[in-house]
């Protein structure tokens, strides 16, 4: 895809690293086909979005990342997606989910919190990985909540339940909860659907602060929030990306006639 | 000037009435609802009722602590509340663990064949078999194939056969019943599957599992076809062994061999007497069996309570 490659040339003039490239990705649902050869780079440290109407495969496609549909059966992946600087390809057959929900960390639609302390919450990773020293674990468990702007709120409370947080805080313990292990790539689905607009915009902020220091791909039915926060968009269509662009310049000049019909508001 | 109604269909239907007809639907099952409710609780009423007013008397502190007598004012309980007592320890220290861990087995580990779909249909068939068939595989396999005797070991073995798909049963509800999201959670953090399933889903599950548990030794306290198919002895004018001693090692399981009575042998005994005095006997340990009954879950519930508010 010429475009693509313009993008790649731009940013690699500009000095961006590659840090998961999706090759030729297939993926069927039993026999049913989401997804239809999807390629596109994932830069380091940087907001990738995915938009799109609903049913397109966004999701689809963002829970190949980390193998989230590898607990259900029946599912079948096709192509590579290559995961720097590793080199691993992270839908192989070969290499197990469980390796790369490892290296990978994700936030789902709804606030997920497991129903104990706030503490438990952001420390569930570390102990997952066998880190059992208080002192590290506690020094995790705050840097993570700074990290997810809630270090605060929280401070005075920390072993009491997740559940009596609101939605939007809740939501930003879910992304202290994935920080915590240092994910190498952390993937939002939605993250913002199920809040009101304040929690909405802090999640947002959030996002913008933590693409310094870790790689994104977050998912939004909401195309101004994408032109917001992402670096880096893609259109799907169908299962197929219709389109790859810099963020800047896939919502003025958009190429692709269906793109534009979307981001315009015809519909969706 | 007030806005006409000018819908086509919808206008010419009554709302009003459709929704007095609902109000009156409501209504009508609301009552017939109450009515059997009311039938149901008064049966049961008049019958723990009758058994209190004939029983209570007859309970002091002789009845608990006297052994079985020839004479019915003598007749105490106390082989049979601690055979009992003993028995549902031997049940549930059996039938819980193992019940648990088929359950976690076929929910979150076994392959979805037709190997385990045979197991689970003959699970949930194992739930609705009577118990003296129970009591008859017990009699054949532990009693004279094993040559186990007629002890307390083998009466928990028997009962915890007998609640053991209540217990799986009531195990995979409440798996199934965790939110997806919990455990898409758990697996986005890198956790392995028996990370996933001992520090969150059984967590989570434990209230249901409980319930699944007392329920089974709800049925098992008041069993009698099993134990008296296996043979237990229904006069025992004797303890088993301590289960603590003061020489080390402090602990003894001496008693799990011994012979035993439970309480509705004891009181299946009585009531086939000739005395009037043995009835009365029967009846108050009724009364306690029932308390022990009641004493079991009202503890399930306080635990379940307290599971419950640790986790919100």
């Amino acid at each position: 895809m010429d475009a693509m490659t313009q993008v790649e040339d731009r940013t690699a003039a500009i000095g961006g690293a590659i840090r998961a490239r999706v090759e030729n990705l297939s993926f069927f649902y039993g026999e049913k086909q989401a997804l239809v050869d999807v390629s596109f780079p994932i830069y380091d440290r940087k907001v990738t979005a995915l938009i799109g109407p609903s049913g397109c495969g966004k999701s689809t496609l963002l829970r190949t990342l980390n193998r989230m549909h590898d607990l259900y059966p029946g599912n079948r992946y096709q192509g590579r997606v290559v995961l720097y600087p590793e080199e691993i390809d992270i839908v192989s057959p070969k290499v197990d989910p469980m390796l790369v929900r490892l290296k990978i960390g994700m936030v789902f639609q709804k606030p997920n919190p497991f129903p104990k302390s706030i503490y438990d919450n952001v420390a569930a990773g570390l102990w997952v990985r066998g880190i059992r020293k208080k002192s590290m674990v506690d020094e995790r468990v705050e840097q993570s909540l700074r990290q997810a702007a809630l270090w605060d709120e929280v401070k005075d409370r920390l072993r009491t339940s997740a559940y009596g947080l609101s939605g939007g805080q809740q939501q930003r313990l879910c992304i202290a909860r994935a920080l915590a292990p240092e994910p190498e790539m952390l993937l939002l689905d939605e993250p913002t659907s199920a809040l009101d607009p304040i929690a909405t915009a802090r999640i947002e902020e959030l996002v913008m602060e933590l693409a310094s220091s870790v790689t994104i791909v977050i998912v939004t039915h909401n195309m101004q929030q994408a032109a917001r926060i992402s670096n880096y968009t893609a259109f799907m269509h169908l299962g197929q990306m219709v389109e790859y662009e810099e963020t800047a310049l896939i919502f003025t000049s958009p190429k692709e006639r269906r793109t534009q019909d979307y981001i315009t508001g015809r519909y969706g | 000037m007030q806005i006409k109604d000018e819908r086509n269909h919808t206008g010419s239907v009554d709302e009003q009435s459709l929704v007095q007809k609902a109000k009156r639907q409501d209504l009508r099952f609301a009552i017939v609802g109450f009515l059997v409710l009311v039938v149901a609780m008064i049966t049961l009423l008049a019958l723990v009722f009758d058994f209190m007013v004939d029983g209570i008397p007859r309970i002091s502190a002789d009845f608990l602590l006297n052994y079985p007598s020839r004479r019915p004012e003598q007749a105490g309980i106390l082989s049979a509340w601690v055979g009992t007592s003993l028995v549902m320890l031997t049940t549930a220290a059996l039938a819980v663990p193992i019940g648990v861990a088929a359950g976690i087995y076929l929910e979150e580990y076994a392959p979805k064949n037709w190997l385990t779909d045979i197991i689970e249909i003959n699970v949930t068939n194992l739930a609705g078999v009577p118990s003296i068939i129970y009591g008859l595989l017990a009699l054949g396999l532990f009693v004279q194939t094993l040559r186990l005797g007629q002890t307390i070991l083998v009466a928990g073995m028997t009962l915890a056969l007998l609640i053991l798909p209540i217990i799986i049963v009531a195990t995979r509800e409440a798996l199934r019943s965790i939110p997806l999201e919990i455990r898409e959670a758990a697996y986005a953090l890198g956790a392995d599957k028996w990370q996933v399933v001992s520090s969150y889903l059984l967590p989570a599950a434990r209230p249901g599992i409980l319930t699944g548990a007392i329920v089974g030794m709800s049925r098992a306290i008041g069993e009698t076809a099993p134990i008296i198919t296996i043979g237990a002895l229904t006069f025992i004018a004797f303890l088993p062994p301590a289960p603590v001693q003061d020489t080390f090692p402090y602990v003894n399981f001496e008693w799990l061999n011994s012979p035993f009575t439970v309480m509705p042998i004891q009181m299946f005994n009585w009531i086939s007497r000739p005395q009037a005095g043995f009835h009365v006997a029967a009846a108050a340990t009724g009364v306690i069996l029932l308390a022990m009954t009641l004493l079991m879950n009202g503890l399930a519930i306080y635990i379940r309570y307290r599971i419950r508010r640790g986790m919100k």
